[in-house]
C-alpha cells in the first residue's frame, strides 16, 4: 500500500507535467482544431532557455521560469503568425504537415546552435526529501506540484472570469460568429497560443530540473503523451486536459512500478485507442453526432 | 398493400421528443406528400426510416420478398440495399467525383464483378462496367443530366444538383423513394419541370415515393395523399382537398384563432 | 478485350518498358553506381509506401498516421524468412508472410478504429503502429533494440521496380473499379455514401488492408537492400515522411505522390552534403510548401495518356484532368 502510494506521488509530479503541456494542445485544438504537433518542442525550448539562465547567466530558479514562460510565450506567437495563420482555411491535412514541419526545424535548429549531446541540468532546487508517514516527497517534486496547480488556477481564472477568456471561450465555438460580435479573433488565437506555449515553457524547465537531462528531441514522446493526455480527458476541454494529464502521469508509473519499463508507452497508447473507441470524445466530452 | 408502415414510432433527443408515435403506411406505387411547419420533425421522420437514427419506440417495417421486416435501427446501407433511397435537403453528392462516377456508386450494390476483377481487369470487369455506365446513362438521359456525365457534380447548377441527387437515388434500383424538398432553391419553371419529372419517374422506374416539401403548390398538385406533421405528430392524412379543409391542418400552420 | 490494348495502354506500357531500360542501362554503365543506387531504391521504396498511404488517405479519406506500423511488419516478416532462406524464393515468400501478417494487423486495427474520424483516427493509427514497434522492441525473435543483421541482400533496382508497378497497377485499377468508386464516395461524404448503400466499414477495412499489404512489401524490400533493421527506423517520424510524399504530391493524386517521391529523394540527395543544416532545410521546405501550395504538386489531378492525346486534339486548350479549381 505505501509503495502504491509513494508511485501516485511520482505520477502526480509526472502528470503535472504532463498536464501543463497537455494544457497548450487542447486550448490550440479547441480554437483552431489543429493538433500543434510542434507543441512538444516548445517545451523542449523551454527547458533550454531555462538551462542558458540557469548555466551561463547564474539567474535564480524563479527569474529563469519565468523567463522561459515568456519567451516560449513570443516563440509561440511567433510560430502561429508565420507558419499556421496563412493556413488558417487550408486542409486540416496541411496545417498539420505544417505543424510537424516546424517541430523538425525546432528540432534541428537547436541541435545546430546547441549540439545534439545530452546536457545535465545544474540542480537548483533542493533535492531534500521530506518524508511523511513513510512517504518520501522530494522538494523538487512539492514546487513541481505547487507551481502547476498556481498555473492552472491562473489559467482557469483567465478562461472563465476575464473578457479574454471569453472571447477565446467564443473563437472555440465559432470563430466566425464571434468575429461578427467584434471580437478580434487573431488576437485571440494569438493570446491562446501564447498561454499554451508559456505552460509548455513553464513544463520544460521543471522537467529538466527534476530529471536533470535535457537534450533536442526530448520533446517529442512526452509531446504525443500530453496529447494523449489531452484526448483522454476530451480535447478542446481544459479541466480534462489536467486530468488526463495526471491519468496518463499515474498510469505511466504505476506501469513501470508494478510492471515492465519496456511497455510503459505501449500501455498509454492502448489506454489512448480504448478511450477513443469507447469515447471518442474524452472523458469529459460530450458526442455529437452530424447533422443530416 | 402497404410496402413501408410505422407503428407507434418515438424518437426522443434528450427529453425532446421530435417525432412521438407517429403511425404511417405507404402503399405501392403511391406519391405521397409530407409536410409541416419547420421544425416540426419531417427530416427526422425521414432519418428514421432510412437508419440515420434509431427509433426509441416503435418499429418500422417494410416489404420484403413478399414478407414485412423490421428496419427500425437497421444501419443506413442495409435500409438501402433493401430497396429504401433518399435524396438531401443540404445536396450529399460526391462533389469532386463526376455526375456518372455518382450514379455508378449508388448502383455498387448491384455490381457483378469482384475487387480482384477489377483489380486484373478480367473480362468480368469490362463486361458489367460497360452494363452499368449503360444504365447509369440511361438515368441520367431520364433526368436530363446525360449532356454533363463527364462533368464534377460541384460543377453543376443548383438545380441541376437536385436532379442528380434524385437520379443517383434512383440508381441504387429503389422500391421506395424519399424526396427530402427537391424543390427548395427552385424558381416556378424549374419546380414545374421536377413536377413533371417525379411523376414520370414513378410511372417509369414503379417506384413508391414519400415526399417532404414546402411549396404547397407542388404538394397539392402532385401527391395522392399527404400527411401533416406538427410538434413531432402526425396530425392529419389525407387526400389534398381533405387536407386543405382540416381544420387541425389550418390551426398547426395560422396558429390557433381559425 | 479491345480495352485491353488501346493507344494509351500502349504509351504506359512503352513508358514502363523505357524507364526501367533507361536506369537499367545507367546502372550497368555505372553513372548510377553505387552510392547513387542508394538513392534509387530508397526512393523506389518511399514511392511504394506514399501510393500505398495515398489509396488510404487520398482515394478513401482515412486519415492514417500509422503507415510505419505496417514497413515495420513488412521488414521483419522478410528478414526473418530471408535470413533462414537467402534466396529469391525465401524473399517473395517472406514479402507473402509479411502481406498476410500486416493484413490481419489491418484488420485488427481498422475494425475498432475506423468509426473514428480525421484527427481521431490518426491518433489512433499512430497508437497502434507505435504499439507495433513497442512489440517488434520487445520480442526474442526480433532481438529488441538492436534489430536484425546480416539480412541477405536481394532487392536490386528490377525487384524493387516491378514492385512499384504492380502497386501502382493494384491502387490504380483498384481505384477505378466499382469497389474504388465506393471508398472514393466515403471520402467525398460518408452520410450519402451509406445512404447508397456502400458498407462503410468493408471499404474503409478493404482500402486500409491493401494499403498495408504494400506498405509491408516496401518493407521487406527495405529491409533485403539495407539488410540491417532495429524498431527505431519504423517509429513515428517515418510515417510522417510517407505522409509528407502524399501531401507534397498532392492528395488523392497518385501521380503526385510518385513524382513527390522522387523529388524529395534527389532533394535529400542533394543536401546529403550540408549535414546537420540540411534538416533545417528540409524543414523550412515542408512549411514553405504547405504554405505556397497547401494542396500539393498536382492537388488531385492525375497524369493519364487519353488526357494527353485530348490536349493534342484540342489543339493548346488547356486539358484539365481534374479538379484544380
Amino acid at each position: 500500500m505505501l509503495q502504491f502510494l509513494q508511485q501516485i506521488i511520482n505520477g502526480l509530479s509526472l502528470g503535472s507535467i504532463y498536464a501543463l503541456v497537455a494544457l497548450g494542445y487542447t486550448m490550440v485544438y479547441g480554437i483552431i482544431k489543429l493538433i500543434n504537433f510542434a507543441h512538444g518542442d516548445i517545451y523542449m525550448l523551454g527547458a533550454y532557455i531555462g538551462y542558458i539562465c540557469i548555466a551561463y547567466l547564474n539567474l535564480p530558479f524563479s527569474v529563469a521560469l519565468i523567463a522561459s514562460m515568456v519567451l516560449c510565450a513570443l516563440i509561440g506567437v511567433l510560430i502561429e503568425k508565420v507558419a499556421y495563420k496563412p493556413l488558417r482555411h487550408a486542409t486540416r491535412i496541411a496545417a498539420l504537415i505544417t505543424a510537424i514541419g516546424v517541430s523538425y526545424l525546432l528540432q534541428n535548429v537547436t541541435q545546430t546552435v546547441m549540439g545534439s549531446n545530452v546536457r545535465s541540468y545544474p540542480s537548483v532546487l533542493s533535492d531534500a526529501m521530506i518524508e511523511f508517514a513513510g512517504l518520501r516527497i522530494s522538494h523538487q517534486q512539492l514546487y513541481i506540484f505547487i507551481i502547476t496547480i498556481v498555473l492552472m488556477c491562473a489559467l482557469q481564472y483567465i478562461v472563465k472570469f476575464t473578457k479574454m477568456g471569453r472571447a477565446m471561450r467564443a473563437v472555440s465555438v465559432d470563430s466566425d460568429a464571434a468575429r461578427l460580435m467584434g471580437i478580434n479573433v487573431d488576437r485571440t488565437i494569438s493570446i491562446t497560443f501564447a498561454i499554451g506555449s508559456a505552460l509548455a515553457g513553464a513544463a520544460g524547465i521543471m522537467v529538466g530540473v527534476y530529471y536533470n537531462t535535457i537534450n533536442p528531441l526530448m520533446g517529442s514522446v512526452p509531446g504525443l503523451k500530453a496529447f494523449i493526455a489531452a484526448v483522454f480527458g476530451g480535447i478542446g476541454i481544459i479541466p480534462g486536459a489536467m486530468l488526463g494529464g495526471f491519468a496518463i502521469g499515474i498510469i505511466e508509473t504505476l506501469v513501470i512500478g508494478y510492471g515492465s519499463s519496456l511497455y510503459k508507452d505501449a500501455v498509454v497508447y492502448a489506454i489512448l485507442i480504448l478511450i477513443l473507441i469507447l469515447k471518442p470524445s474524452g472523458l469529459l466530452g460530450k458526442n455529437r453526432k452530424e447533422k443530416v | 398493400m402497404s410496402i413501408l408502415t410505422m407503428r407507434n414510432v418515438t424518437r426522443l433527443f434528450g427529453g425532446l421528443a421530435a417525432v412521438s408515435d407517429a403511425n404511417l403506411y405507404l402503399n405501392e406505387g403511391e406519391l405521397v406528400g409530407l409536410i409541416g411547419p419547420n421544425g416540426a420533425g419531417k427530416t427526422t421522420l425521414f432519418n428514421l426510416i432510412t437508419g440515420v437514427y434509431e427509433p426509441s419506440k416503435g418499429e418500422i417495417c417494410l416489404e420484403h420478398n413478399g414478407e414485412m421486416v423490421q428496419i427500425g435501427g437497421k444501419e443506413p446501407y442495409k435500409i438501402s440495399q433493401l430497396g429504401i433511397s433518399r435524396t438531401f435537403q443540404n445536396i450529399r453528392l460526391f462533389k469532386s467525383m463526376t455526375v456518372l462516377d455518382n450514379l455508378l456508386v449508388a448502383m455498387h450494390k448491384n455490381c457483378k464483378y469482384s475487387i480482384v476483377s477489377g483489380i486484373l481487369r478480367l473480362p468480368s470487369f469490362f463486361t458489367h462496367e460497360e452494363a452499368m455506365r449503360k444504365e447509369a446513362m440511361h438515368i441520367l438521359e431520364f433526368v436530363g443530366l446525360d449532356k454533363f456525365a463527364e462533368d464534377q457534380a460541384r460543377n453543376l447548377s443548383y438545380g441541376e444538383q437536385r436532379k442528380l441527387e434524385i437520379a443517383r437515388a434512383l440508381a441504387t434500383h429503389p422500391k421506395l423513394l424519399f424526396l427530402d424538398e427537391p424543390a427548395a432553391g427552385m424558381n416556378p419553371q424549374e419546380t414545374a419541370e421536377l413536377t413533371e419529372l417525379i411523376h414520370k419517374i414513378r410511372d417509369e422506374f414503379h417506384v413508391t415515393i414519400l415526399l417532404i416539401e414546402h411549396d404547397m403548390s407542388l404538394v397539392m398538385n402532385l401527391c395522392e395523399r399527404i400527411y401533416v406533421l406538427d410538434y413531432g405528430r402526425l396530425i392529419a392524412n389525407g387526400t389534398p382537398e381533405e387536407i386543405k379543409h382540416n381544420k387541425r391542418v389550418i390551426e398547426a400552420y395560422l396558429g390557433e384563432e381559425v | 478485350m479491345r480495352k485491353l490494348l488501346n493507344r494509351s495502354t500502349l504509351c504506359w506500357i512503352a513508358l514502363t518498358i523505357g524507364v526501367y531500360a533507361v536506369i537499367a542501362a545507367l546502372i550497368h554503365r555505372d553513372i548510377i553506381n553505387a552510392y547513387y543506387q542508394i538513392t534509387l531504391i530508397t526512393i523506389a521504396i518511399d514511392i511504394v509506401l506514399a501510393v500505398s498511404l495515398n489509396l488510404i488517405i487520398g482515394v478513401c479519406g482515412q486519415f492514417s498516421l500509422g503507415h510505419a506500423g505496417f514497413m515495420c511488419i513488412g521488414a521483419y516478416c522478410g528478414a526473418i524468412v530471408t535470413k533462414t532462406m537467402p534466396n529469391l524464393t525465401g524473399l517473395l515468400l517472406g514479402l507473402v508472410v509479411g502481406i498476410v501478417v500486416s493484413a490481419l494487423a489491418a484488420l485488427v486495427v481498422a475494425i475498432p478504429t475506423l468509426r473514428l474520424k480525421g484527427d481521431y483516427l490518426a491518433i489512433a493509427t499512430l497508437g497502434f503502429s507505435e504499439i507495433i514497434r513497442i512489440i517488434v522492441l520487445n520480442l526474442e525473435i526480433t532481438n529488441g533494440a538492436a534489430g536484425l543483421t546480416n539480412i541477405p541482400k536481394m532487392t536490386n533496382w528490377t525487384i524493387a521496380y516491378i514492385a512499384i508497378v504492380v502497386s501502382l497497377i493494384i491502387i490504380v485499377n483498384f481505384g477505378r473499379s466499382s469497389s474504388g468508386r465506393a471508398c472514393i464516395s466515403i471520402r467525398e461524404d460518408e452520410i450519402a455514401a451509406e445512404a447508397m448503400g456502400i458498407n462503410l466499414t468493408k471499404y474503409k477495412c478493404i482500402a486500409f488492408i491493401i494499403g498495408a499489404a504494400l506498405a509491408s512489401v516496401a518493407g521487406g524490400l527495405y529491409a533485403s537492400y539495407f539488410r540491417v533493421i532495429k524498431p527505431e527506423l519504423f517509429n513515428f517520424n517515418k510515417s510522417v515522411d510517407v505522409l509528407i510524399i502524399v501531401v507534397f504530391g498532392g492528395i488523392g493524386s497518385i501521380t503526385g505522390s510518385v513524382i513527390a517521391g522522387v523529388l524529395l529523394g534527389l532533394i535529400t540527395l542533394a543536401l546529403q552534403s550540408f549535414a546537420q543544416v540540411r534538416m533545417i532545410l528540409y524543414a523550412v521546405a515542408i512549411v514553405a510548401i504547405m504554405i505556397f501550395r497547401p494542396e500539393g504538386l498536382l492537388g488531385t489531378s492525375e497524369f493519364t495518356f487519353s488526357g494527353l492525346f485530348k490536349r493534342f486534339k484540342k489543339g493548346g486548350v488547356k486539358h484539365v484532368d481534374s479538379n484544380n479549381a
